[in-house]
């Protein structure tokens, strides 16, 4: 039997038996475990690559219920070279303003105002079930297309062993068990990971002494389309801080931060909950407005990672192989970032274009990344609950001080916005030798997003490898077999030269199938982009 | 480099430090520590140079 652990918003891949239950094992270049935000993403990017992808999930659809609401660009601009952000954009609330409310005045209010030329917002509020449902939609756009892509639903991985080059699964059906095998393993099921625990591996960090209550909460009411946050409200029994948040479908976010001793079941009850969110509301329009509640959950929260995110052929992707509090939305939008790192390093291992080494650049690129994340969620954490009398002096001065002045505003933290991974002096980058290039689209960097004809760069960008030429002229390279595609923009708009060009008149960059810039020169000299090339294929 | 002042450099010291207490007059303990937060972090945005506050740092231990 599968035992159902949660329950879905959207059946989105229903169990079917397959062929194979019956069968002596079957081998498969990857199987992923777990079909969340970062397994879909991953076989999704695979298959239209042409890789063959399985993912298990012992659902079958999306988990009910709320966890992430807040998807950031570079999610989004993923999603779009998959050819998936689309409904993601439509369906999203896009927001600008943010108030940062003390006890009960008003610090300050931002206005994100998202600089022109994007394609993307900076972000949008989407509830999570619709963002898996999109990328299982688009899975179906590409398995129609041919993408070798397979979702199997109600699988549940019960054991695995791991043998010299591949790893056998066990799996669990309704139909009863049965075994597969793979070549490469990629865990993605989540921070419990039972892949994690079937290894024996540890997974280390930070608990938050702090519980956290979230209801979504549907009303009709006409506040504002903007990011409320408060330290020390002060509506009644409402913990140490309180955030207000639009959805789609007339839904709110409303978080309390309710510390740590706390009785959970005590703090579950509908009309404790309801006290807190009318004092809440109440507080804000004058008067209770309608609303129900649909899901609420009481959360604690943690920063860790594990130490190594690749064991031989097993390798961890999003919250199994780390996990941060949900202060500026690090989770799935950083997880995105691993299975886009990922793909394109598998696809060029399995089509035998790369050494099986290249994975290793996953892991020291992405376990870099997850500290930078874990870093900005602590500090978050650490400014919003104070560990200690003086922090809290401290804390409660900056809020004093951003009232009166704009120079404290800055230090306010209550959630640094996922931005993407700089991969700076990582060994598959090149050399910067574009002498006055902007530093946003420095080696390292993801390209930034720019007009380009009807559309934008980054429709142009990624896949493959791309050789981006500005007021000159490229050729097509290829390296041990891989090619880069030559992009010649004679005549690049105002937002392309100042996003690429900076002070100098024309420039060369090579770009990864991930949009992260691999090198750039002042111009095309084959030798040296085939160098990079190879370079960034690791076999430099 | 920019370097952190260990030298005198405050003119009229006992007129400063005499504004300084007077500053805490009247406050109680908490009050004085929150002057004291918010009077810290005020000069720092001010000095605005990570290297010589890190200098201070160890200087003030
Ligand atoms: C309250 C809250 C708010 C959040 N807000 C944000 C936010 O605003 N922005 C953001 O980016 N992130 C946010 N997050 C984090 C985000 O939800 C996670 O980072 C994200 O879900 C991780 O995706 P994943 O695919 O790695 O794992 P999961 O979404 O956990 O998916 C794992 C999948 O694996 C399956 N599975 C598990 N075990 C097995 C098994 N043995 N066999 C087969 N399948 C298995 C599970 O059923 C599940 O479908 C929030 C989280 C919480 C709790």
């Amino acid at each position: 039997m599968v035992a159902t652990r949660y329950k879905t918003a959207f059946k989105l891949y229903p169990y079917e038996k397959v062929a194979a239950q019956d069968a002596a094992p079957v081998r498969h270049p990857v199987v992923i475990v777990g079909g969340g935000p970062i397994g879909l993403a991953l076989a999704l990017d695979l298959g239209q690559k042409g890789t063959p992808a399985l993912v298990l999930d012992d659902h079958d659809g999306a988990g009910l219920g709320s966890k992430a609401i807040c998807f950031a660009k570079r999610t989004l601009d993923i999603a779009n070279r998959l050819g998936a952000s689309q409904p993601m954009v439509d369906k999203g609330v896009v927001w600008n303003v943010g108030k940062v409310f003390h006890d009960d005045h008003k610090v300050f209010d931002f206005n994100l105002q998202p600089e022109d030329g994007h394609r993307n917002p900076a972000f949008i509020n989407l509830q999570q079930p619709y963002f898996e449902k999109y990328l299982v939609d688009a899975i179906h756009t590409a398995q129609a297309a041919g993408a070798p892509v397979e979702l199997r639903g109600r699988n549940c991985v019960t054991a695995m062993e791991q043998h010299g080059s591949y790893s056998t699964l066990t799996v669990e059906t309704p139909d009863g068990p049965y075994q597969l095998e793979a070549d490469y393993l990629i865990a993605c099921d989540g921070a419990r990971s039972p892949l994690r625990e079937m290894m024996g591996l540890s997974f280390d960090g930070r608990v938050f002494e702090d519980n956290f209550l979230i209801a979504d909460v549907h009303m009709k009411a006409d506040f504002p389309t903007e990011r409320w946050f408060w330290f020390e409200p002060p509506f009644k029994n409402s913990g140490q801080s309180a955030l207000l948040h639009k959805q789609p479908d007339d839904i709110w976010r409303i978080d309390f931060q309710l510390g740590w001793d706390i009785d959970r079941e005590k703090e579950m009850d509908p009309d404790r909950i309801r006290a807190r969110v009318d004092a809440m509301l109440s507080s804000q329009a004058g008067e209770v407005p309608e609303y129900e509640l649909e899901w609420t959950s009481i959360y604690t929260f943690q920063c860790r990672r594990m130490e190594k995110f690749r064991h031989g052929n097993v390798i961890f992707a999003g919250d199994s192989a780390h996990q941060v509090s949900p202060f500026g939305a690090r989770g799935a939008n950083s997880g995105v970032q691993d299975a886009d790192n990922l793909a394109w390093k598998l696809d060029l291992v399995l089509k035998g274009l790369a050494d099986d080494s290249l994975l290793d650049t996953y892991a020291t690129e992405r376990e870099h990344a997850a500290d930078e994340n874990i870093l900005n969620s602590s500090r978050a954490t650490d400014f919003m609950t104070p560990k200690s009398e003086l922090s809290k002096t401290f804390r409660n001065a900056v809020l004093e001080l951003a009232n009166k002045h704009a120079f404290a505003r800055p230090l306010v933290n209550s959630g640094r916005l996922s931005v993407p991974c700089d991969y700076t002096g990582f060994a598959l980058f090149g050399a910067d030798t574009l002498l006055g290039g902007p530093d946003i689209s420095k080696p390292g960097m993801p390209c930034p997003d720019a007009p380009h004809g009807d559309g934008f760069i980054l429709d142009h960008l990624g896949g493959g490898f791309i050789l981006l030429a500005l007021g000159c002229e490229a050729q097509n390279v290829s390296a041990h077999g891989v090619g880069a595609q030559a992009l010649n923009i004679m005549a690049p708009s105002d937002a392309l030269k100042a996003r690429y060009l900076g002070n100098t008149a024309q420039a060369v960059y090579l770009i990864r199938p991930d949009q992260h810039v691999v090198a750039r020169w002042n111009n095309f000299v084959a030798d040296d982009v085939t160098a990079a090339l190879a370079t960034a294929i690791g076999k430099g | 480099m920019s370097m952190l002042i260990l030298t005198p450099n405050l003119p009229d010291p006992d007129g400063f430090y005499e504004e300084l207490i007077r500053a805490h007059e009247g406050l109680t303990k908490e009050q004085s520590d929150a002057f004291n937060a918010r009077l810290i972090l005020t000069l720092a945005n001010h000095i605005g140079d990570r290297e010589v506050l890190r200098q201070a740092f160890e200087a003030a231990k």
